[in-house]
């Protein structure tokens, strides 16, 4: 794995070219009963190799803003405001039609249950294959072919014999692998994998993530890895973002992050883990339930549960938690958080 | 596979055989004197009624009756109407009308069907969604036999596009009787589509699609409409067993001599051979459209297999 140097400017760890820059991302849900505000106002850059995990519990937004890089987000429809830039062109901006032409050879992605992400009637080779038929023209027979090649290079067993199977027909392992087969096919810059071990056995998640680092390795791709898994995190991520209801409330590197954390919510999430350490000792985890998304607190929306929040004559002044929105700054150097006392989280 | 459907035809010969004594039984058991009934106003003579009697065994008990029946279908013979004429010769001048019939209205009912179903289905609550959803209602709220009159009253008589009555136009008499045979079943049909439709544009594999960057037409052909068919070919499958065992109203308003109608006229007349003939093959088209979906089920659905 490529340890990264970080310089104290905001950019995270690069370790290549620049491949997407990601600017004050905002994605709202216009239902019936009211405006859902998924996503508001991320911002990140993602680098030729990185490894970028991006943190949060269900409902933080962390998927929300990979789908609206991949410009899926139609049912339900959302608005998707702000900038997103691969490769230096805006995709917000872009034809429908080169947007398309993006996903695939440009970004691809793999999602959380295979079973339900890979079409039932379908073998497992025609839906690889079709990579091949729609994006290169390819002939039924060629990208049979390279389907059976890309098997073999995710590691499926016998990939030659099982590649008219259907996804039923997979075990769990199997199945995410047939989806990083069909996401890695042309070769992308960037995988965005959505909760890729989430479903599947600890053993099993393991293999799933070290044959995502090899790939990546072999290809130099950049990778953002949703997740809500700290493990996996701490594995195999240069980086991380911690999201908290559509906004980023910390960055930095994974060393960094996890050895002190910035932000009273990231150090709730370190101590509901257990560790091996403190065997015996009781999980502390975070009081309260996440926002809800179309009625989020105001002030820092994390205050409401945060232990060390301060209001009204304890607040610095314009730094009351119940009122003023924290800004993500520059809190240490490679460090954004935020926090109005954020110095004081870290301990500094 | 074949075994399977060995199996299920196999199966067919007990469920037919039963289905053929219930009919007997309650032919048998229908008030009234049939042969009485065959010399209208004026009565027949005391000795012609026994003779027919005995020679159609009706003075035997229920059982000997069946047995006889029995053992002239075990030699393809099918009986005669107390006129005399075949059977066989019956089902075979009123069945292409029924079949006829079926084809025109499957036509339909898959055509428009799916195709205002998928329309809707890919634009939830457009206009167009709302329109289906409207009419469909209306559709399936009116008796087919109002309509049956609507459509002659509308169609036949005021513009004069089609026939009204009977056959002598060929596959053209059957436009305005398909059409009304399959209302409900097309009602049904779009229905179905549309929600399997709607369903699976939120399906998880839907979401890849798009994501793998296949263009718009495919996602929806290829991987949102291929899945949600599975359900809708299934009712129509089933539905042309239910169609071919004729439709007595719509046969009746429109004049066409098929079987529906023929087993109608057999009731009224207790003409028991006819009615026992027509209905076990009307049970046997159902069973065996029933095997059909079956078999399409496993062949469209690959998570399906009967081995």
């Amino acid at each position: 794995m490529t340890q990264s140097q970080i310089d104290p400017t905001p950019k995270p760890a690069t370790t290549g070219a620049t491949l997407l820059e990601v600017d004050d991302l905002h994605v709202e849900f216009r239902q019936r009963s009211g405006v859902v505000n998924a996503v508001n106002g991320v911002s990140y850059t993602l680098a030729e190799g990185e490894t970028l995990a991006i943190l949060g519990e269900s409902g933080s937004g962390k998927s929300v803003s990979a789908q609206a890089i991949m410009g899926i987000l139609d049912v339900p429809p959302a608005v998707v405001r702000g900038s997103i830039r691969f490769e230096g062109r805006d995709m917000l901006t872009m034809s429908e039609e080169d947007q398309r032409q993006i996903r695939g050879p440009g970004i691809s992605m793999i999602f959380q249950d295979a079973l339900s992400s890979l079409n039932p009637v379908y073998s497992v080779g025609w839906q690889i294959g079709e990579m091949f038929r729609v994006h290169q023209g390819a002939s039924r027979k060629e990208a049979k072919a390279k389907a059976i090649e890309l098997m073999d290079r995710v590691r499926i067993p016998a990939a030659a014999k099982r590649v008219n199977d259907y996804p039923h027909q997979f075990s769990g392992g199997m199945r995410q692998r047939v989806m990083i087969a069909m996401a890695i096919a042309l070769d992308p810059r960037i995988l965005i994998a959505d909760e890729p071990t989430t479903a599947l056995d600890v053993t099993v998640q393991a293999q799933v993530m070290d044959l995502l680092k090899d790939l990546q390795r072999e290809t130099g791709m950049g990778l953002i890895l949703i997740t809500h898994d700290l493990g996996v995190v701490n594995e195999v991520a240069d980086s991380v973002a911690v999201m908290y209801a559509g906004r980023i409330v910390e960055r930095g590197t994974v060393d960094d992050v996890f050895t002190d954390a910035g932000h009273p919510y990231t150090e709730g999430l370190m101590n509901s883990v257990p560790q091996v350490e403190a065997k015996g000792g009781r999980l502390q985890p975070i009081v309260g339930q996440p926002p809800n998304l179309a009625a989020i607190p105001s002030g820092c929306p994390f205050h409401p549960r945060c232990a060390r929040r301060r209001l009204g004559a304890e607040a610095a002044p314009g730094r009351d938690c119940a009122t003023d929105l924290p800004p993500l700054r520059l809190v240490a150097p490679g460090r954004e958080a935020a926090c109005h006392y954020s110095e004081e989280v870290l301990g500094v | 596979m074949g075994r399977y459907v060995a199996r299920r035809l196999l199966l067919t010969i007990p469920v037919l055989l039963g289905a053929s004594i219930l009919i007997f039984a309650m032919v048998f058991a229908l008030p009234g004197d049939p042969i009485r009934a065959l010399g209208g106003d004026r009565p027949l003579s005391p000795a012609v009624v026994e003779v027919l009697k005995e020679r159609f065994h009706l003075n035997d008990p229920l059982w000997i009756q069946y047995w006889e029946y029995l053992k002239g279908l075990l030699r393809g013979d099918l009986g005669t109407d107390f006129r005399g004429r075949p059977v066989l010769d019956t089902i075979e001048r009123t069945l292409p009308v029924t079949v006829r019939l079926t084809i025109v209205a499957v036509l339909f009912e898959t055509i428009i069907g799916i195709i205002a179903g998928v329309l809707a289905g890919i634009r939830r609550n457009s206009y167009f969604d709302n329109l289906v959803l409207v009419s469909t209602t209306i559709i399936v709220s009116i008796p087919i036999l109002v309509l049956a009159f609507i459509a002659q009253l509308l169609f036949g008589l005021k513009l004069g596009w089609f026939p009204i009555a009977g056959t002598r136009d060929g596959w053209f008499s059957y436009v305005l009787p398909g059409l009304v045979l399959a209302s409900g079943s097309l009602a049904y049909v779009a229905r179905l589509t549309r929600t399997s439709i709607a369903e699976n544009m939120r399906a998880d594999y839907v979401r890849t699609a798009r994501a793998k960057g296949l263009p718009r037409s495919r996602v929806i052909i290829r991987h949102t409409l291929r899945n949600s068919l599975i359900p809708v070919v299934t009712f129509i499958g089933a539905d042309i067993g239910a169609l071919l065992g004729g439709a007595i109203v719509t046969e009746t308003v429109f004049n066409l001599p098929g079987i529906g109608r023929e087993v109608f006229d057999s009731i009224s007349s207790q003409e028991g051979a006819v009615v026992v003939g027509i209905v076990t093959l009307m049970v046997f088209f159902f069973i065996f459209f029933n095997l059909v979906v079956d078999i399409l089920y496993a062949i469209l659905d690959p998570r399906i297999r009967y081995d």
